[in-house]
């Protein structure tokens, strides 16, 4: 499962973000790191792109950024 | 004492620096590259401290321009600022965990460093604690919180400026692993060996960790050293096979770092909390309310422009008159007074009485900047932005285009990808500046009617000026896409932007970025315009002989002190005063006839109108008499020029009648020599669409140069929006004649 993968209002527990390239350095820099619980708040009009809160930090991703971070379904979560 | 600011994008950190020094004392580029250098300065009792303020960024990883800056200038690199003896990092104490990572980079390249935890009052609004007193030890390090929106704590950070540079080294180990640090003394001691002046440790771990990045080319060219790349690509595949694999390493062991820093220092609700700004977000993210409120925002924006400044112009306008008045009183009819009036009080003034608005213009775009809308606009538009085969991240500098393509082409700056950049850069001249505000606002302003519905609230001058601000950007859409599908061919490039809390816009940073932008409108005003009005008014004056009409100016301007010595007509009863009104009228007016006719020769008879009359059959098709053409010629450096041009033609021309007030009424009366008039819906909407399309500016095919370092699409940028502007204003007029 991947972030892409979330329904609005779910949190899902990070487990890795794959690759090496510098997407996957950016999301990682920007907090996406194994351990981060991330909710999937919200989309854009038209679907795209996603909106992320975790923390304080509202981070948006396209569906193509968001399935590189990889998690784990938050049971509970609405 | 010379000190850089460095912090996240969306910490506040211009609010500090504008705390801490006010106005910027320098504003310009790095040399060689187009990233924006800031410095200001303040007192204290010790002495100046001079800060730098150094571009937003998430991390020392250099893989954009502005990364690649900050690394150099930290490091002492960049050859223009000389070392550093501190470093301030703004951090967001609600995000201190992210914010930390750059702390860290910066920490280890082995400078004081202060760190500054802004948005301090948001930490208690959010339900978080942080232990300060722990933080502060287990980082080693001299914090200071502040709330720099309202100036608080910014008197403490002077204090903590002070201490940090005195403080000693902070000796803490760096969180990097130990085989990278073993990897960097190998690689320094062999440039020894190479007789290369010795190089930082920390610098050289950046080379090994910084993959990707064109600085470890230019560093091996610099100092001679062909093999580095070599050198440093085994030093990665070792570390790998040590279990520290370059790079994602780094944010590893940096997040495990700040991890253990933060354990029972940051305390936060178990779940992040929905606060007022998502509450809001709900709302401008909506299907249809985002949309609609897009659009909503757009459309007062420019209706504003059009309604707020109408006040100020009319004062500038009156200012004008009298400094025209005044200078007639003094200097006699010649060439002098012909000078001044007609060529720098006319051409500096046409293009001042637009400031109001160009003011406007700049306030809105900063403030819907500054507030946080512009980052949702991004997210907003971004699925349709990646139809064109750009992003949300474009639309930033495009919409800045619209006040002035120069900053927004320098803001493309942020966008990592090469093709998505390149792109945005040459579709941003086609978005509609405010220098050709003055065009459309003047020929909409006398040309179309000032119909109103609704109270008042929706006028079509609106419209139209809504139409022709818009236009550019339409055109984009089908550029933008052919030059994806032609030159810049590629997959899309990634995504990821912070969406920042919403927040009252800072007046103080808002009142700086206006200031700027107005002083530098005012500057090209001074400088630029100013040149320009003087050569094209020397180009329509020289060399027919102009003796003739200054006589009769002289002649002219005798009767009329002759009568304004008389009492007023309406003043009066006794028949012979009447009478000899009557004739002063009549005589004056003949003088003011014949003036006209001359004028009118003698205009046909300079050097502009030789270059006009050379291009007419080139512009008829576009419904332009050879005055416009003379105007567009004129105004191919700086297009605001053409409003400049026009004035000191009609009023050199003897078309302006003694009853006009200004331009306007000049544009009206001016005819063809049948005696139809020139200027007419098709003819104003034809000028405006050629406007809208053309790269008539200096600045912005020059700073196209810059940016993408090559002649080759700056040039391509120019030839493709004259190409484009000319066929538009021939469907414009063919169109609009047709139909009208």
């Amino acid at each position: 499962m991947n972030l892409a993968d979330l329904k609005v209002g779910q949190r899902g527990t990070i487990t890795r973000v794959n690759g090496e390239d510098s997407l996957a350095l950016r999301l990682m820099e920007m907090g996406l790191i194994e351990g981060e619980v991330v909710r999937l708040l919200g989309t854009a009009p038209m679907g795209e792109p996603l909106e992320f809160a975790y923390r304080s930090s509202r981070l948006s991703l396209r569906k193509q950024e968001a399935v590189r971070v990889e998690i784990e379904l938050v049971k509970d979560s609405t | 004492m010379r000190i850089a600011l460095i912090g996240n994008p969306n910490t506040g950190k211009s609010t500090i620096f504008s705390a801490l020094c006010g106005v910027p004392t320098r504003i310009g580029n790095y040399p060689g590259v187009t990233v924006e250098k800031k410095i200001g300065a303040y007192r204290d009792a010790q002495g100046e401290v001079q800060i730098i303020d150094l571009p937003g960024t998430y991390s020392l990883a250099a893989r954009t321009l502005d990364e690649q800056v900050s690394v150099d200038v930290l490091l002492g690199r960049q050859a223009d600022i000389p070392s550093l003896d501190a470093v301030i990092v703004v951090a967001d104490a609600t995000n201190l965990d992210r914010n930390l990572y750059l702390y860290s980079q910066v920490r280890d390249l082995g400078l004081p460093t202060l760190l500054v935890l802004n948005m301090w009052d948001r930490v208690a609004q959010e339900s978080i604690e942080i232990d300060l007193e722990t933080l502060k030890k287990r980082l080693n390090a001299i914090i200071v919180t502040t709330n720099a929106a309202r100036k608080m704590g910014i008197e403490y950070l002077r204090i903590a400026i002070r201490q940090a540079i005195e403080a000693e080294m902070d000796s803490t180990p760096s969180p990097l692993p130990k085989p990278l640090r073993e990897r960097a003394i190998e690689v320094q001691q062999w440039m020894a060996t190479l007789s290369v002046k010795e190089i930082p440790l920390p610098w050289i771990e950046r080379l090994i960790l910084d993959v990707g990045n064109q600085g470890l080319e230019i560093f091996a060219k610099n100092h001679n050293l062909s093999e580095l790349p070599t050198k440093i690509t085994a030093v990665r595949e070792r570390l790998a096979a040590e279990n520290c694999r370059v790079p994602t390493v780094e944010t590893k062991v940096r997040y495990q770092w700040i991890r253990e820093i933060l354990a029972d220092v940051v305390r936060r609700p178990l779940h992040e909390q929905l606060t007022w700004s998502d509450r809001i977000d709900k709302v401008v993210t909506h299907r249809w309310c985002g949309m609609l409120l897009f659009a909503l925002v757009m459309f007062v924006v420019f209706q504003a422009i059009y309604r707020w400044a109408e006040p100020a112009m009319t004062l500038i306008e009156w200012v004008q008159a009298i400094a025209g008045e005044s200078v007639c009183t003094v200097v006699p009819p010649g060439m002098l007074r012909s000078l001044l009036v007609d060529g720098i009080i006319a051409g500096v003034g046409s293009v001042m009485v637009f400031l109001p608005q160009i003011l406007l213009l700049f306030l809105f775009i900063g403030a819907l900047e500054d507030c946080g809308y512009m980052a949702r606009a991004a997210f907003v538009m971004d699925k349709l932005m990646t139809r064109l085969g750009l992003s949300g991240k474009s639309f930033v500098p495009l919409m800045s285009s619209f006040a002035c393509a120069v900053p927004g082409i320098m803001a493309t700056r942020t966008i990592e990808n090469r093709t998505e950049r390149f792109v945005t850069i040459l579709i941003a001249p086609l978005m509609s500046c405010s220098a050709r505000l003055p065009v459309y606002l003047l020929l909409i302003g006398t040309f179309v009617p000032a119909t109103t519905w609704l109270g008042g609230w929706v006028g079509l001058q609106g419209l139209t000026l809504l139409f022709m601000q818009s236009l550019g950007a339409l055109i984009a859409v089908p550029i933008a896409y052919i030059l994806r599908k032609t030159f810049f061919k590629g997959d899309m490039p990634p995504f990821v932007m912070e969406l920042p809390p919403y927040k009252w816009p800072s007046l103080q940073v808002l009142f700086f970025r206006v200031w700027e932008r107005v002083l530098a409108f005012i500057t090209r005003a001074g400088t630029l315009i100013f040149c320009t009005s003087v050569i094209v008014w020397a180009a329509s004056y020289f060399p027919a002989d102009r003796s003739k009409i200054h006589q009769l100016e002289t002649a002219r301007e005798n009767l009329e002190t002759e009568l304004s010595a008389l009492p007023k007509s309406e003043r009066t009863t006794d028949p012979a005063t009447l009478a000899q009104i009557a004739l002063l009228d009549s005589q004056i007016a003949a003088l003011a006839s014949e003036e006209r006719v001359l004028g009118g020769q003698a205009i046909e008879n300079s050097f502009m109108g030789y270059a006009g009359h050379a291009i007419e059959p080139l512009v008829r098709p576009l419904g332009w008499d050879w005055k416009i053409g003379v105007g567009v010629i004129a105004s191919f450096p700086a297009r605001e020029v053409i409003i400049a041009t026009m004035g000191t033609i009609y009023s050199l021309g003897g078309e302006v009648s003694e009853d006009d007030q200004g331009l306007r009424d000049a544009l009206v009366h001016a005819s063809w020599p049948d005696g139809k008039p020139v200027f007419n819906f098709p003819v104003a909407l034809s000028i405006m669409v050629f406007f809208a399309l053309c790269a008539q500016c200096a600045a912005t095919i020059m700073t196209i140069q810059r940016e993408t370092n090559s002649w080759k699409w700056a040039i391509f940028t120019f030839v493709y929006m004259t190409i484009l502007a000319y066929f538009g204003a021939w469907t414009a007029f063919l169109l609009a004649s047709n139909f009208t």
